[in-house]
């Protein structure tokens, strides 16, 4: 009843705003409690039994066997090492991202359209392109294998049903998909970091590229750090352009992530208590790797001001 | 002099990253391109041993084909069918949320919008398994409502974007508008819905984008095929014909997928790239 003595305490005005403010929040707090933190509960829940969908949660309870299960379950650590492996294409994609926008950082004619080419494929449905790269991948009639053909007269790889290559074909895809916006943040990033810097630094004698290394390198340092988690983030869950491009998981489940097993556990094979628990182990992982990047950010984060 | 070779020296540079440049977007656009082409081309021309780029001959039956499809025109329907409810409730209810916690004091303020920002982090993953059984229960998968009644109440990012474009609009409009005798609802109303219609706007668009490539919550909660979406149909499509190689009309399909994403990015480009950034850089 603490509540109502802090209550007594604010004005008719304050008061008057106060419920008005909730009230506007509101909606998104309801989304959120239905369809968000009541799912989590749940999932955590359904985690600790050998629910499948349809029989009594809670006469099944068997509690922290799934995850002592998923533990010593080979497949689990096999999707999670592809999806690990996957995440090469971050660093990838980053410094790619960085040497363009470095480019497009200077005075040129056309710097528009050519930063729209890059940009289509972020904004392209991801079923679409992954359909398109399916093809482009083709072993016999694909594009790159054409390509390869026309310019070596050798026979190219056979992409997506190769244990080592469909992991390269993954990661090329994906660097390809998301490269437009690693180039457009770091240039957001390259057009705050003041002009005096770098002529402060030339007039010390310093030269290319110990300016790029020693004044761009730090200064886009937030825009490393805000795509390295959101990356690692996305990276953790990434499913959809697997399923389409290697619905099966490729060979000896070389292809299948983290996400997909999941899916296949919790909508083919209805255990969906085992499922959740993969689910939340992932949660878990997520929330330390992300926590421990913001831990460590004060040790190379550099701020301009 | 210095000065003179200094110049031509960047120019030299500006020509061969301008070359450079232009040579890595061939490299990006290319399979899209690709794309296009291939969806002109006949199913032998694809499979023969010669590589070729150039249709030949041209054939633009393929569009023709995709579009009198029933499934496909039920898929761009059906997605249609979410975003219109979506992004009319939706946006009301996010930007009413943003002016609120922007511009209003109330408690409790700070940890609500925590928790809701703090769910931008929760797998998709962990929600999804719950959320289908919830949806079966309530017989919503024989329909469009899943992918429709979570929006309705708004979308965090949105809420994030404009909360943040609103706190460059001084706080002092508020205590303005009500001597001038306006409730709550009419200062959101009639004093800040207008100061974000820009970035409401872009906000829109982005989340359009979003509904319209979505791909795995309508391929989970649809049970019944004649709701599909779109996304969902392009990818059957992919399946079904695949099996008689018919890739002209798989690419066609897939050309049609992207096309209205593509149109409004060209035209709303500007406002797009702008609002990435600022998320990127601030987020």
């Amino acid at each position: 009843m603490s509540n109502n003595g802090k209550r007594r305490r604010m004005s008719a005005a304050a008061l008057e705003e106060h419920r008005w403010g909730l009230a506007f929040v509101l909606p998104p707090f309801v989304g959120f409690l239905a369809f968000m933190a009541f799912p989590i509960v749940f999932a955590f829940i359904a985690s600790l039994t050998k629910w499948n969908g349809i029989n009594n949660m809670l006469d099944n309870f068997i509690g922290l066997a799934n995850y002592g299960k998923l533990l010593t379950d080979a497949k689990f650590w096999k999707v999670l090492g592809n999806t690990v492996i996957y995440m090469i294409g971050i660093p990838i994609g980053m410094i790619l991202g960085l040497i363009i926008a470095v480019g497009m950082n200077r005075k040129i004619r056309g710097i528009k359209v050519l930063r729209t080419l890059y940009y289509i494929p972020v904004i392209s449905s991801l079923v679409a392109v992954a359909i398109l790269w399916m093809w482009v991948f083709n072993y016999d009639y694909g594009l790159l294998n054409s390509i390869i053909k026309a310019l070596t007269g050798l026979h190219g790889p056979n992409w997506l049903g190769d244990e080592f290559w469909v992991k390269v074909s993954m990661i090329i895809f994906m660097v390809w998909k998301g490269l437009g916006t690693s180039i457009i943040l770091y240039l957001s990033g390259l057009q705050g970091i003041p002009r005096d810097y770098y002529e402060a630094a030339k007039i010390d004698g310093a030269t290319g590229w110990n300016l790029f290394r020693f004044i761009t390198i730090p200064l886009v340092s937030p825009v490393t750090f805000y795509m390295l988690i959101t990356g690692l983030i996305g990276g953790f869950q990434v499913f959809v352009e697997v399923l389409v491009m290697v619905p099966s998981g490729g060979l000896n489940n070389s292809a299948m992530t983290v996400v997909f097993y999941l899916y296949q556990k919790a909508f083919e094979s209805r255990q969906m208590g085992y499922a959740s628990a993969m689910a939340f182990l992932l949660a878990i992982i997520i929330f330390i790797i992300t926590a421990i990047n913001f831990k460590g950010q004060d040790r190379w984060v550099k701020t301009i001001d | 002099m210095k000065g003179k070779t200094q110049n031509d020296r960047e120019r030299i540079i500006n020509i061969i990253v301008t070359i450079l440049l232009c040579l890595g977007a061939i490299v990006m656009v290319f399979p899209l391109v690709y794309m296009v082409l291939s969806s002109f081309m006949t199913k032998n021309q694809i499979l023969s041993a010669n590589f070729s780029i150039i249709p030949n001959p041209w054939k633009f039956g393929k569009y023709a084909e995709v579009l009198s499809k029933p499934e496909f025109l039920r898929g761009v329907r059906n997605t249609l069918l979410v975003a219109l409810p979506v992004l009319v409730v939706g946006s009301f209810t996010s930007s009413l949320a943003a002016f609120s916690f922007a511009k209003l004091r109330f408690r409790g303020k700070n940890g609500i919008f925590l928790g809701l920002l703090a769910t931008m982090m929760i797998p998709f993953a962990v929600v999804m398994i719950p959320q289908y059984v919830m949806f079966t229960k309530m017989g919503w998968t024989n329909g469009l409502l899943p992918l429709i009644i979570p929006g309705l109440f708004g979308n965090v990012s949105m809420i994030f974007f404009l909360r943040q474009n609103l706190s460059s609009i001084p706080t002092a409009l508020v205590e303005a508008a009500k001597i001038d005798g306006c409730g709550y609802f009419k200062i959101y109303y009639a004093v800040f819905l207008p100061l974000m219609k820009g970035a409401l706007m872009t906000q829109v668009i982005l989340w359009f984008m979003g509904i319209w490539n979505d791909y795995l919550a309508p391929t989970i909660f649809i049970q019944d095929e004649k709701w599909f979406t779109l996304q969902v149909v392009i990818r059957s499509f992919n399946a079904y014909y695949a099996v008689n190689s018919d890739y002209p009309l798989i690419m066609a399909a897939s050309v049609l997928a992207i096309l209205p994403t593509l149109l409004l990015f060209f035209f709303f480009q500007r406002y797009i790239i702008e609002s990435m950034a600022i998320t990127g850089v601030k987020g």
